[in-house]
């Protein structure tokens, strides 16, 4: 592990009971998901990481805990990544805003909201972001359809028109 | 299908001041065509005759699912789609990406690789500050910038067709090196480049530096300071005119920047006056990179030899069964690299551009986040926007440079 990382890692570990991965020279923490804030306030300010580069998701359907917020923190004196983990459960998670820490997270949370359907609790304009705001659904989910449609022949015609999706998704 | 709505006054109305649903200022649109917005922003403004009270960006005109695409598609296949999202820096698009996936698999990029990609980047950069400086001059009322641009430009994209024969989605870097090696006409190409480029941006200057109304048009206009940029995570030139050296390519050096030796031009004024300067330099700091890379472009095998992730080259194929075989696979399976997930960020003309990519083992990459650098910028518009001119409004956007397939994705 970098010399760098080192102080605010072990103190995250003391803190939070934080569990440590290494791969690839990147190092991963993951903290419980309700001390988010209290967190990236700490490395916000005991330890520099000035800027929040990433916030996303990844959605590990049909696995528990099913999604996991990543958040990913850069610190422009030292140079450094650290990416901090947290794992939610269920198909309608939810988890604290990052937006009063870091005012950047803004945009990014209604993204995760619009492609993954994570609520961010006390955010300030939880709209959609890319996609339309009357849309259905939420697209990086595992379980969202890529978008292919059946091709039907005059033989099984029929048969794939019973179970095409009609209407809205 | 359903109709598609749009956001409704309503639904906005945190967003703006009381005022506006009393009719007292009036919310107008502007884009997403507007031949100032470049692309497809749109800008919910309001305004209290020519002063603007509150700018509402609404985004996701260009979206197009890539990052869900990408699941769908090997680690090879899915770099193509990756030239698509930033189109003024599409190199840079793979070279990122590339870099990722070369971080998971553990691929070993030839020195001779890497001083290509380098030179390919800054050319790269080169045009999108371009363009960049053509189009923001003509929103802002000096045409004849605009044709000397592209005139410098088309000479890159010609550079471009040559090793590629495409002018800009080019997928010439790939996953553990480059597609094939560069033609022996392209040293020649990129030094008549370095040699017409400083006259060119003489004559830039010349149009613009002492261009009275170009001055009034930009200093003071658009004011972002340091703070606010680190808060908003804003990088790439508009963090460095505030005042702060901050560039991945000294910071964080990739594909060997470290070798070269290069300046980080910076500026304190954080104004559009300021950011113009500061990319100026950069093309001239960039073209430094570009003749120290080709005067030490050292020979060499361009790809990585790593057969399980590489795909062999064409003449070993009729000749050895082991590259048949490795080639079948590798074009019908794709490779598997190990179980885990990677970032890593580069400097795009914009600011940071960056990869999550998280693999499990398959050979589809499971997640991959693309962390754009036009995102922060267009979100920290309302506060560089709040009591500027509507004209004024035109200058901030463009010298922000966004470009919409970046930020939508």
């Amino acid at each position: 592990m970098n010399d760098l990382l080192k102080p605010a890692v072990e103190k995250l570990q003391k803190k939070y009971k934080a569990q440590v991965n290494e791969f690839k020279d990147e190092v991963t923490v993951f903290i419980p998901a309700e001390k988010n804030t209290e967190a990236a306030t700490l490395l916000r300010d005991e330890f520099s990481f000035d800027m929040l580069p990433v916030v996303t998701a990844v959605d590990y359907c049909p696995q528990s805990p099913r999604f996991h917020m990543v958040y990913i923190f850069y610190s422009t004196k030292d140079k450094v990544y650290l990416t901090m983990r947290a794992s939610l459960d269920g198909d309608t998670p939810s988890i604290k805003t990052m937006e009063g820490v870091y005012p950047s997270a803004n945009w990014r949370e209604r993204e995760v909201w619009d492609l993954f359907g994570i609520t961010f609790e006390g955010h300030s304009d939880p709209r959609r972001l890319l996609m339309p705001p009357n849309w259905q659904g939420h697209p990086l989910r595992k379980d969202y359809p890529l978008g292919y449609e059946e091709v039907q022949y005059s033989f099984n015609f029929d048969e794939i028109d019973l179970r095409k999706p009609k209407g809205e998704r | 299908m359903r109709e598609i709505q749009e956001f409704t006054l309503e639904e906005l109305k945190h967003k703006f001041s009381p005022r506006a649903l009393t009719g007292d200022t009036v919310v107008l649109n502007m884009g997403p065509q507007h031949p100032s917005t470049h692309g497809v922003l749109r800008l919910i403004v309001e305004l209290d005759g020519e002063i603007v009270v509150n700018c509402v960006p609404d985004v996701g005109y260009l979206h197009t699912g890539i990052e869900k695409n990408v699941e769908n598609k090997t680690y090879q296949k899915a770099e193509v789609m990756t030239d698509r999202m930033d189109y003024m820096y599409t190199i840079g698009n793979n070279l990122v990406y590339c870099l990722a996936v070369e971080k998971l698999a553990e691929l070993k990029v030839p020195p001779r690789a890497d001083g290509i990609r380098v030179i390919l980047a800054e050319l790269s950069r080169i045009q999108s500050h371009l363009l960049w400086l053509g189009t923001h001059a003509m929103d802002i009322g000096a045409m004849s910038v605009f044709l000397y641009c592209m005139r410098e430009r088309e000479m890159i994209l010609n550079i471009f067709e040559l090793i590629s024969g495409q002018r800009m989605m080019t997928t010439y870097i790939r996953p553990g090196g480059l597609w094939r090696d560069v033609p022996a006409s392209f040293e020649e190409a990129v030094r008549d480049f370095i040699k017409v480029l400083p006259g060119r941006i003489a004559q830039y200057e010349a149009l613009l530096n002492k261009n009275r109304l170009w001055q009034d048009r930009t200093q003071g206009k658009g004011v972002i300071d340091t703070k606010t940029c680190l808060a908003w995570n804003v990088t790439g030139p508009v963090l460095r005119a505030t005042g702060m050296a901050h560039d991945y390519r000294k910071a964080n050096p990739y594909s060997g920047f470290e070798q070269y030796d290069f300046d980080v031009p910076t500026q304190t004024g954080g104004d559009v006056w300021s950011r113009y300067l500061v990319k100026v330099e950069e093309m001239r700091q960039s073209l430094r990179i570009v003749e120290q890379a080709l005067d030490k472009l050292p020979y060499g095998p361009v790809r990585d030899s790593n057969a399980k992730y590489i795909p062999p080259r064409r003449s070993e194929i009729g000749v050895s069964m082991e590259a048949l075989i490795h080639h079948f696979k590798l074009w019908t399976e794709g490779f598997t690299p190990p179980k885990g997930s990677v970032y890593t960020a580069i400097e795009s003309p914009r600011g940071e551009q960056g990869v999550f990519l998280e693999s499990d083992g398959t050979a589809k990459p499971y997640r991959v986040h693309f962390r754009t650098p036009t995102l922060p910028l267009l979100q920290a518009l309302p506060l560089v926007a709040k009591g500027a001119f509507v004209a004024d409004l035109v200058a901030i956007v463009g010298s922000f440079d966004v470009v919409m397939g970046d930020n939508d994705r």
